[in-house]
């Protein structure tokens, strides 16, 4: 990738994951992870539930201890100095931890005061995170009674006071309206030009097309690195084609008897299908549902979503680990 | 507004529908049929009212004006024969933490009333459907956040509904997870069985036969999903780039380009007309020497048109 935004050096890089293992008992919820994020990066984490999302998260966070393995966030290990890591992070939660019952300068004046900014500095960070949220004049509304999308651009602000060179966002817009969801990433786009590093976890692909690169997970193990354009085109193995059918019940029971199709999902009015080759799968497609006498209103190579790839991706781990297992 | 077809046509017919909380209009003249067999998807925000509208749906909640036919039945005036038809999967279903699987949804076929024979048949055939099958054992409370919605998804279908009324279902579900979510709800809808359900996620909607967009307790659009993308003024055009960033600052200003969104290492571009602007994005980018993949013409998304609609309505 021609990283024309980012100067290359030893200080571009804003964390460094070398092996990093947490056991829970008999559990693994983290197996030898390894991976770097650059300074100024927006980077994701996608996985099932369960795959060591959270718990990698809480470690880089200074929160939990990893069993083996080294982390660096910001300079600091993670292990040895957790406080100084804390200090360097920002984190925001989908449950954005406010005070409902305070105002919005009361919940940045509390936060302010748990990272210890005080007096001058504190007023002219509580100033730049009301401009950032679009909350000026807005200051002694009480939090309860403000727009989701407004609260979410608080907590933002408010994780932000101490000017981390380092954020986590966890499922940061869920549930907040395309608009307010849109203007948050324009937000968090333009921090990371301004080099601020953002990790986001999420399952909602339309979180994660924000982010420059994707780190896909699977039961504590990375199975996939790339930038969300990368991983679509790589995780496809073969062509997607789109099918819509006079009758998709009668399609689908079709094309499920065709050597040609690898897989099939129902996408509302219509079908996914996995073909090896789009030209061949076309020919029987359209023999095997004439010969049924089951009419196609369409029949078209389609590029793969973010979903398609992820769900690949996550398949051929899943069947690779099994042919693996005696 | 067409004439109202007989009953059995529509699984639900809601007309000029109205409920107020104390501070807030939640409903606001809402009007939509759904018909046997159907997915229809209550697509909006947090606040868009689609909640309170599977409670009216449900029967726990009445209306302050407006009708809502549930099933041939009035949701008013008899709420009980609207239970009957109905299965309600609220965002936080019930289920007991420290009962098994098994035990959980034997709980839920004997408050349906079902037949030990009839849930020891759907239990089997749901399970396997969802993949738990391995997992009856386990307590409840112990399962990932995508098998707990999948198991509320279980004991909701234990009995047959008419119609299954899910207010957020793959909410923390996994992509994975979700794509058997939704392989179980096309299945029950191929088998008759009528489905209204909400989400927040426009890329959810994609899922439905029919959605209906909801703001602030009203009506955006109510059509198929692939229809409501053609209802999206002039084109959007997508160029992916290592320097989406500056790209975005180039084209922003380009004529004929009414908006350029950052999207990780993609950029969206609403633009009047495709064909006439492609080629001129091209030759600005070549000229600058801003390095890109490749500029087309890609299909509006229902969050394009979404955005669209409410900036024009809050213009």
């Amino acid at each position: 990738m021609a990283a024309g935004v980012f100067a290359p050096g030893p200080d571009s890089i804003s964390v460094i994951v070398e092996d990093l293992v947490k056991r829970f008992g008999a559990f693994t919820a983290v197996d030898h992870l390894t991976f770097e994020a650059r300074r100024g990066e927006v980077f994701g984490f996608l996985g099932p539930n369960g795959s060591g999302k959270s718990t990698t998260i809480r470690i880089l966070c200074g929160l939990l201890r990893p069993t083996s393995g080294r982390a660096r966030v910001a300079g600091y290990d993670v292990a040895r100095e957790p406080e100084a890591v804390r200090q360097h992070i920002g984190y925001m939660s989908q449950k954005f931890s406010l005070y409902n019952d305070l105002t919005v300068m009361e919940n940045l004046r509390f936060y302010g005061g748990l990272y210890s900014v005080t007096g001058a500095l504190l007023r002219e960070r509580i100033a730049w995170a009301l401009q950032m949220a679009g909350l000026e004049g807005r200051e002694h509304r009480r939090t309860a009674v403000l727009p989701g999308g407004w609260k979410q651009r608080l907590a933002l602000g408010c994780a932000l006071l101490h000017r981390p060179p380092i954020v986590f966002l966890d499922e940061p817009t869920s549930g907040v309206d395309p608009l307010s969801r849109r203007r948050f990433w324009e937000l968090i786009q333009q921090m990371a030009a301004e080099g601020v590093t953002v990790f986001v976890s999420t399952h909602y692909m339309d979180e994660a097309e924000y982010c420059n690169r994707l780190a896909l997970l699977m039961r504590g193990r990375m199975i996939a690195l790339g930038a969300p354009s990368e991983l679509k085109l790589d995780a496809v193995q073969g062509d997607l084609m789109l099918l819509e059918a006079d009758s998709l019940q009668r399609a689908i029971d079709i094309v499920r008897l065709l050597p040609q199709i690898r897989d099939t999902a129902v996408f509302g009015n219509g079908l996914h299908l996995v073909v090896a080759r789009a030209a061949e799968a076309e020919n029987a497609i359209r023999q095997a549902m004439a010969a049924a006498g089951v009419g196609i209103v369409r029949l078209q190579v389609i590029r793969p979503s973010l979903e398609d790839a992820f769900v690949a991706l996550t398949t051929r781990a899943s069947e690779s680990e099994a042919e693996a297992r005696p | 507004m067409e004439p109202l077809m007989p009953d059995e046509t529509y699984a639900v017919e809601v007309n000029g529908l109205v409920k107020d909380f104390p501070a807030v209009r939640a409903v606001n003249h809402l009007s939509f049929n759904v018909a046997a067999g159907e997915i229809f998807g209550l697509v909006g925000p947090d606040g868009a009212g689609k909640t309170t509208t599977l409670r009216v749906l449900a029967g726990v909640m009445a209306p302050q004006a407006g009708s809502a036919m549930v099933c041939g039945s009035d949701v008013v005036r008899d709420p009980e024969a609207v239970k009957q038809h109905i299965s309600y999967m609220p965002q936080r279903f019930g289920l007991y933490e420290d009962l098994t699987v098994r035990e959980n949804i034997r709980f839920y076929a004997d408050l349906f009333g079902v037949s030990r024979r009839e849930r020891e048949a759907a239990s089997a055939r749901l399970l396997a459907a969802c993949g738990m099958s391995d997992f009856q054992n386990r307590p409840a409370g112990t399962l990932s956040g995508g098998m707990k919605q999948k198991l509320g998804l279980v004991c909701a279908l234990i009995h047959t509904p008419k119609l299954l009324l899910l207010d957020e279902p793959t909410n923390g579900v996994d992509p994975l997870s979700r794509r058997e979510f939704w392989a179980m709800l096309y299945d029950l809808a191929g088998r008759g069985v009528t489905i209204v359900n909400s989400t927040a996620y426009l890329d959810e909607a994609e899922r439905c036969h029919r959605v209906a967009l909801m703001h602030r307790g009203r009506l955006l659009f109510c059509d198929q999903p692939d229809r409501l993308k053609q209802r999206m003024p002039g084109a959007v055009v997508a160029v992916t780039s290592p320097v989406a960033s500056r790209l975005r600052d180039e084209l922003g200003h380009v004529e004929g380009v009414s908006g350029a969104l950052l999207i990780g290492d993609a950029v969206r571009l609403f633009v009047d007309d495709a064909a006439r602007r492609i080629p001129e994005i091209t030759r600005v980018l070549d000229s600058r020497g801003v390095p890109y993949d490749e500029v087309v013409r890609v299909t509006p998304s229902i969050e394009d048109l979404f955005v669209n609609a409410v900036t024009a309505l809050e213009r």
